[in-house]
């Protein structure tokens, strides 16, 4: 019996506002956001003893716990690879309170990436020596690097721009309902779709993800202590990260089949360790920097069979009343992108029923991280 | 335009491309090729390398064509191609690159009509030693 499974539960969820540009330092945020998911599970600063981030977060664990008078903590975790560590900050915390090492963890993420630089503008200096097989040869944003796996499933398996636009309506969609999202008033149609500007073709500008500031948080502790708790559990029931041999970071093309991703080895544990499969998943919130990470993670997390992920999407499957309701905050294109830590959050209010999309009777919930890094994921029961 | 910052593992490539050669790191012990090149052998763990010569065929395994936002020298050339060539004799090594019409031409001299997965092209070298393609079938 694995000793991760259903042994923690996520007790508080907590954000700031979404927004282009928000006043506030990213430490001000952070701060926030831990606050408000304190305060949602009605647990006092003092008693938390862990924190997990992820890289490229710029606030960490010292100065945190110096500012919100945190406890004296007994473990601090940092996952790698950006928007491939969200889901690994939860299981980092969860394996933590359910070996005794910790007993009230918070994992969160701040970012001002609306407002602020992005990695990719800034040229040499900042270019890490793997870049010398690509960048030079101007495949210089993720956008690029992603777009090169996407013309090659469009080319093998007869993927379309209208199955990209699908994932981009499904999370556009969603967050037409949802007053946080950013894209709240902003309906798309085909036509607008079909009429952007080219990023990096194949994907066009609603291909991509949305360039946000704000924070998030969420608060984990272990079933027992869960019990006592103001809101619902959640419970982790599995969890794992996900590197596949010859992996190479989001130019995965010396992988021996490129399309294969980490999901395809993160989803190979989650579901050894689940007691439930994909087609028993209520709703999924799946990482979207790209439309096109979500044909390859249904592929990779098993709920289509290899090169069906761009038809998967047809059929109105991804939105509310669909075969998996998909990304029902509006995820990383629509609502807000902070590295995916919404995802956590919105897998968090569907099983507790308080999702502004909400999927009637919802009990299960995969949540991803970044596709195309070294990833992590989670499946959350209520 | 940005130049390969290269490391310890990757010089020998930037060497040999600078003399116009192809080449792509070995292991030594079992023989089995390896890219991006690195210490050890994935296959036997082996530390010995050596650096074979290839032919430089090979065929479009995929291509983007980015517009801006991008940097200044890339963005006055946009839209122009990225390609990733699978290498002939080396199924499953793949270099990420530009199809050119010439040597040293623009990153946007080769009509994007003309280009297309599964296309045979073969290697040419800038004169700094960067490696470009050009199609086999003009």
């Amino acid at each position: 019996m694995p000793v991760l499974k259903d042994a923690t539960a996520i007790v508080g969820i907590g954000q700031t506002p979404f927004a282009k540009q928000l006043p506030e330092t990213e430490r001000a945020l952070a701060c926030r956001a831990i606050l408000s998911a304190l305060d949602d599970a009605g647990i006092e600063p003092t008693e938390v003893d862990a924190l997990a981030s992820y890289t490229m977060e710029e606030t960490d664990e010292v100065e945190l716990a110096k500012a919100l008078g945190l406890g004296g903590l007994t473990f601090f975790s940092k996952v790698g690879y950006g928007g491939g560590g969200s889901c690994a900050t939860v299981s980092h915390l969860a394996a933590a309170i359910a070996t005794g090492q910790a007993t009230v963890g918070v994992a969160w993420r701040s970012r001002k990436r609306g407002s602020g630089p992005r990695p990719w503008k800034n040229t040499t200096v900042q270019l890490p020596t793997p870049a010398q097989w690509t960048r030079p040869f101007g495949l210089l944003r993720p956008a690029d690097e992603i777009a090169m796996l996407a013309r090659r499933h469009m080319h093998e398996y007869g993927t379309t721009r209208d199955h990209l636009f699908n994932v981009a309506l499904a999370c556009r969609n969603r967050a037409n309902q949802n007053p946080a999202a950013i894209m709240y008033d902003r309906p798309l149609t085909r036509e607008m779709y079909m009429n952007s500007r080219w990023i990096s073709e194949p994907l066009c500008l609603f291909d991509n993800c949305l360039e946000t500031d704000g924070a998030l948080a969420c608060v984990l502790v272990s079933a027992e202590r869960a019990r006592d708790c103001r809101r619902p559990p959640v419970y982790v029931h599995s969890a794992a990260q996900g590197l596949p041999a010859q992996h190479h970071g989001m130019v995965n093309y010396w992988n021996d089949d490129p399309l294969t991703g980490p999901a395809w080895t993160a989803a190979r544990h989650l579901w050894k360790h689940a007691d439930f499969a994909p087609e028993d998943v209520d709703v999924a919130q799946i990482y979207d920097a790209f439309t096109a990470l979500i044909p390859l993670s249904l592929e990779g997390y098993g709920f289509c069979d290899r090169g069906e992920g761009g038809a998967f999407t047809e059929g109105g499957a991804l939105e509310i009343g669909g075969r998996l309701p998909l990304n029902t905050s509006g995820g990383g294109l629509s609502e807000a992108y902070v590295h995916g830590f919404n995802l956590i959050t919105e897998g968090v209010r569907q099983l507790r029923g308080t999702s502004t999309a909400q999927v009637p009777g919802a009990s299960t919930c995969l949540v991803t991280a970044g596709e195309g890094v070294p990833t992590s994921a989670l499946l959350l029961r209520s | 335009m940005l130049t390969p910052i290269v490391d310890e593992d990757g010089a020998p490539f930037w060497s040999y491309a600078r003399r116009g050669e192809l080449r792509i790191q070995a292991c030594a012990d079992c023989d089995e090729l390896r890219f991006p090149p690195r210490p050890c052998c994935p296959h036997c763990r082996s530390f010995e390398t050596e650096w074979r010569h290839l032919t430089g065929q090979g065929r479009i395994w995929s291509y983007v064509l980015p517009h801006p936002p991008l940097l200044p020298d890339y963005a006055e050339q946009s839209p122009y191609n990225v390609v990733l060539v699978e290498l002939t004799d080396a199924p499953h090594i793949r270099l990420v690159g530009n199809l050119v019409s010439e040597p040293g031409a623009r990153l946007n001299s080769v009509p994007v009509e003309r280009i297309r997965i599964g296309a045979r092209v073969q290697v040419v070298f800038t004169d700094t030693g960067l490696p470009q393609w050009v199609l086999e079938r003009p």
